[in-house]
């Protein structure tokens, strides 16, 4: 492998970007490959596959053979509210191998004591972010239920182009927050990435049952989201 | 002599960082596992020519022989496949005997 290459996996590893390395195993050569570049059509369903699972593993093409290392971004969950889901949330999500983050401003639900080792951050969102910078590797879920702490992370996140957005509240409680999007200028089909009510529909009863049917959601989104868009066709 | 390094430091950033330094630099990868391969395949291994390695292949089972083959893929540039399992007498001998088998494709770093 060259060494430029390397340089550039490391890039994008540091910048959060998804990155395949395709290697011929014959001579060792190795290609780039950035999401959103043109990929030639017979690579084209293990590269997308590799691109939505982060798993690595061989193809062969022409008769050759031809190893395909994915380096994903490790995902992270932004959870907006230090609620009773959060709780529950926080440690589950851990488990199935996301880095979480609990954002919010009122520190009495923010507390070490009820969160602890997670990383917490008693703040108001718009401060997290400015240190905390979102991208299309992160999910925010907004459970506070208060427009005041969800809404600016929500915008954030649709702007963003954040793999996983939902928010707390019944259909009415949404009707009202995307009204409010409206008039903060987001568009119709930027609003409608927003999972709302929030999580998949497994009838949860309780703030431990929403959590797990938020973290479906996510795993959902992350392992079925749509690749960026190719930026230009190859010449066939 | 081979010497382990910090374990929880990134293969791909120590082998930027070795190459800076002007090492010469070998990288293997897992391509391939079967049955209870101990590290999932695309886990790394990076090498340089005194025999200093940071990462992990298989947890420890085999990183020394993978050494010492990076050591030759360092001299002669060519890439080599391994294959390291319990039906091979040498993997035997460098301790995969967890019942997996493994294919590393070693690399020098141009």
């Amino acid at each position: 492998m060259d060494a430029s290459i390397l340089k550039a996996i490391n890039a994008e590893r540091r910048g959060r970007r998804a990155v395949i390395v395709l290697t011929d195993l014959a001579d060792g050569s190795s290609q780039l490959i950035r999401e959103g570049e043109p990929i030639a059509s017979e690579f084209r369903d293990a590269v997308e596959a590799a691109f939505r699972t982060g798993k690595s593993g061989t193809i062969d093409v022409n008769d050759q053979s031809w190893f395909l290392n994915a380096h994903l971004p490790p995902p992270r969950i932004v959870v907006i509210g230090a609620v009773h889901i959060s709780q529950a949330l926080a440690p589950m999500a851990k488990i199935a191998g996301f880095d979480v983050e609990i954002v919010d401003p009122r520190t009495a639900f923010a507390s070490e004591e009820r969160f602890p080792n997670v990383a917490l951050y008693p703040e108001w969102p718009e401060d997290y972010l400015k240190r905390r910078p979102l991208d299309t590797f992160a999910a925010v879920a907004a459970v506070t239920h208060d427009p005041k702490v969800d809404d600016l992370p929500l915008q954030a996140a649709l702007e963003t182009g954040c793999f996983y957005v939902g928010a707390l509240g019944s259909r009415k409680t949404h009707a009202k927050r995307v009204e409010r999007l409206r008039e903060a200028g987001l568009n119709d089909a930027q609003i409608s990435r927003i999972h709302a009510p929030i999580g998949l529909d497994i009838a949860a009863a309780s703030p431990a049952e929403i959590a797990v049917a938020i973290l479906g959601d996510i795993i959902k989104a992350l392992r079925t989201r749509g690749l960026a868009p190719v930026q230009m066709e190859l010449a066939e | 002599m081979h010497t382990a390094k910090d374990e929880t430091r990134d293969p791909l950033d120590a082998a930027e960082e070795w190459l800076g330094e002007g090492r010469s630099v070998a990288l293997a990868t897992v391509i391939e596992t079967w049955g209870s391969a101990p590290r999932p395949v695309g886990s790394q291994l990076v090498i340089d020519a005194e025999g200093n390695f940071l990462g992990s292949v298989s947890g420890g089972c085999v990183e020394g022989a993978v050494v010492t083959e990076a050591l030759d893929v360092i001299d002669s540039g060519q890439p080599r496949m391994l294959e390291f399992g319990v039906a091979d007498e040498t993997a035997w001998r460098v301790g995969l005997s967890c019942g997996g088998r493994i294919r590393v494709f070693v690399e020098r770093l141009n």
